[in-house]
């Protein structure tokens, strides 16, 4: 990008600068630490310049926005056209209560929803098995049949808005509800857009919610993919998630190369199942994490974009450029947000949403300064949307295409961090794929040792985080936290023997054979599922038959 | 203080996936020099308790992000003194409210450890307070 002449003279003007203007100050005033680190250990150096980025070439490695290789932005006019989706994660007790959030956030300017399940949701036990005692309704709304799901979504128009839900292993069963509502208000599929989270990967290697075991799970996806692709043509079939996975504690790096390990592990088992790479591809959507680290976050989504780009084309022989795009929804970090001085977890928040739509996010979920102490409050969910609304309406971020692209820092981490994540996947490949690699343990246990260095250098004073090693007050207990009414879990189990007295036992019962029957074959389970849906089979009794024929899953690692 | 090494059970009772904490607890225990077996997810209240008696440990540590502890964790200390595991400290962790805490100790819960708290702090009260078995 550069003429030589030109680096060579500014390598010796640079040489100059180091040993005369750096070396003279550093004697008086020695810098801060020895060495500089991003949060994830990458170095950093005083200062970027064009000499670091020297190999780059604009149209092969950054290119326009909205053409390969999508470094910049997968739409030629990104924010200008039409702003991030701004969705909040959100769902806690009953159906009829989570109905009233999400109406209140829609009203309060948001554009899309995103449902939050409870853990017995996402494990597949209705709200009165055994399994859910404690849980229900803690952690995101219990949704045990298509009743439930009928509730959640009373009087919202599901042709209108779209819908994206934080669901794994029974994520068949919960778009299956989800159809049979909208079929229900009459909408038209093919115009359904929303997302299913559909991860299962990254459930064994980081959050933990998986059911059965890899290779049925691995089904269950590429059926969805196969069903979607006829009959949802707008729908997100997956949301391949490194959000978790950075949770858990991966570093930057990292987080992009087991999440793109997982993409290539999912494209290969639908290409395996007889689905072609461009009926698919562009459907397939990702997860992100907005962590603290400025910067590196910017460079990180820039690199993930770029990197999928070329395994698309190149590993793949993908031909639709939408297959290509690297299209995704981020979440600020959970993980950095303290229970101490909670108000400050404002500004973090603002810090990583800014990171997020510098890098290019199609949607954003901003996390509520009071989530490291429960579920958010109203009024910390108003705030950290409205945090959207001020980056989007007055900050001028959004006015121009990747504002920091060229800059030579951002340039060359997102360099470095492709880098990495290309030598983790040649690693992953060499171990067999991603599936063999979490089967050994090797991604879990690399995002454990990333996960304790961190918080050894916390405590070794190395990272400092206000409020917490650093600027300590001492504080009161904090008030106004929200709180799940216990009776909802037993509302939940009465609202449940109701049901399954008014339902047609017999039709259940017929259509759990068939489900049963289908699942032991290769065809395609979505329809079964769909068929014992309608019959307000529940959640629990399709996934108690799909456990019968798969087995279940038990980690080791 | 017991004459040996001081034995952790590190557990995760009901369906929280979350084990990033349990993890990084567990490791720098073991750090600190103590043995520590760590149950992996989904445990019931009993199969904690069964496990603290079959590996004969000193601690129960409970690590729970999903709001359930005060379920939870009452039922674990139940399940420890049927038993006979009266003696085994038991100490929990993670998203829990500080009002919540009180009904935890009358519950049986000796500390309660929330997000942000040092490593050190968690293997210095260990040290103090574990019992020697058998007093």
């Amino acid at each position: 990008m550069f003429e030589r002449r030109h680096l060579e003279q500014l390598g010796e003007a640079r040489k100059v600068w180091d040993e005369g203007q750096v070396a003279k100050t550093l004697s008086r005033f020695p810098e801060q630490r020895p060495e500089f680190k991003t949060v994830s250990g990458l170095g950093v150096d005083r200062l970027y310049t064009p000499l670091d980025i020297a190999g780059q070439d604009y149209l092969r490695d950054l290119g326009f926005p909205g053409e390969y290789p999508f470094t910049r932005g997968v739409q030629p006019t990104m924010y200008r056209g039409r702003h991030w989706t701004m969705r909040q994660y959100a769902g806690f007790g009953t159906s009829a209560e989570s109905n009233r959030r999400y109406k209140y956030l829609l009203e309060q300017g948001q554009t899309g929803l995103s449902v939050a399940f409870d853990l017995p949701t996402q494990i597949g036990y209705d709200s009165d098995s055994r399994m859910a005692r404690g849980e229900v309704g803690r952690v995101g709304v219990a949704i045990s049949s298509l009743e439930d799901m009928e509730t959640l979504f009373e009087g919202i128009p599901l042709q209108q808005v779209s819908t994206s839900m934080t669901i794994n292993a029974p994520a068949i069963v919960l778009l299956a509800m989800y159809v049979a509502v909208a079929e229900g208000q009459g909408a038209d599929l093919r115009k359904l857009a929303g997302t299913i989270q559909n991860d299962i990967l990254k459930e064994y290697a980081a959050r933990g919610t998986y059911i059965f075991p890899p290779k049925p799970s691995m089904r269950l996806v590429t059926d969805s993919f196969a069903w979607c692709a006829q009959r949802l043509p707008d729908w997100n079939t997956i949301s391949i998630s490194g959000y978790h996975i950075r949770e858990a504690g991966a570093t930057a790096v990292q987080e992009v190369a087991f999440t793109l390990a997982d993409a290539i592990a999912y494209v290969e088992a639908a290409i395996g199942a007889g689905l072609a790479v461009d009926d698919f591809g562009p459907r397939l959507s990702f997860f992100f994490n907005a962590h603290v680290d400025f910067c590196e976050e910017v460079a990180k989504f820039r690199a993930a974009r770029r990197l999928w780009a070329t395994i698309m084309r190149e590993r793949f022989a993908a031909k639709h450029p939408r297959s290509m795009m690297l299209r995704f929804h981020t979440q600020t970090a959970g993980s950095t947000l303290t229970a101490q001085q909670p108000d400050n977890n404002i500004v973090r928040v603002t810090l990583q949403a800014l990171a997020a739509v510098l890098g290019g996010t199609q949607s954003l979920h901003t996390n509520s300064r009071d989530e490291a102490l429960a579920l958010p409050s109203e009024e910390s969910v108003r705030i950290a949307l409205r945090t959207q609304q001020v980056i989007a309406l007055e900050s001028g971020v959004a006015d121009t295409i990747d504002p920091l692209g060229g800059a030579y820092f951002i340039e060359a981490l997102t360099d470095r961090i492709e880098a990495g994540a290309k030598g983790y996947i040649e690693a992953i490949d060499a171990m067999g794929g991603a599936v063999a690699a979490i089967e050994r343990g090797f991604i879990q246990r690399e995002i454990q040792d990333s996960a304790y260095r961190y918080q050894r250098d916390v405590e070794d004073g190395l990272r400092q985080v206000v409020g917490v090693n650093a600027y300590t007050v001492p504080e009161p207990a904090p008030k106004g936290l929200l709180r799940v009414d216990p009776a909802v879990e037993t509302d939940q189990g009465r609202r449940l023997e109701a049901l399954r007295r008014r339902r047609d036992g017999q039709a259940v019962a017929r259509a759990l054979a068939e489900l049963e029957d289908a699942a032991g074959t290769d065809q395609n389970l979505m329809p079964p599922v769909l068929a014992a849906v309608k019959t307000y089979a529940t959640l629990g009794e399709i996934c108690d038959v799909l456990r019968r024929v798969f087995g279940e899953y038990k980690a080791t690692v | 203080m017991p004459g040996r090494v001081i034995r952790v059970l590190i557990a995760k009772p009901g369906l929280d996936g979350h084990d990033r904490g349990a993890k990084v607890v567990s490791r720098a225990l073991r750090d600190a020099g103590m043995e520590v077996v760590y149950t992996g997810l989904r445990q019931t209240p009993a199969q904690i308790a069964e496990a603290a008696l079959e590996e004969d440990v000193d601690v129960v540590g409970l690590s729970l992000l999903s709001g359930a502890h005060g379920t939870l964790f009452p039922q674990v200390v139940t399940e420890l003194r049927d038993r006979g595991l009266q003696d085994v400290l038991v100490v929990g962790g993670g998203v829990i409210p500080e009002d919540d805490v009180p009904a935890l100790t009358v519950a049986g819960v000796h500390a309660v450890f929330g997000p942000g708290t040092p490593m050190s702090r968690i293997v210095e009260f260990i040290t103090a307070n574990v019992r020697a078995r058998g007093d």
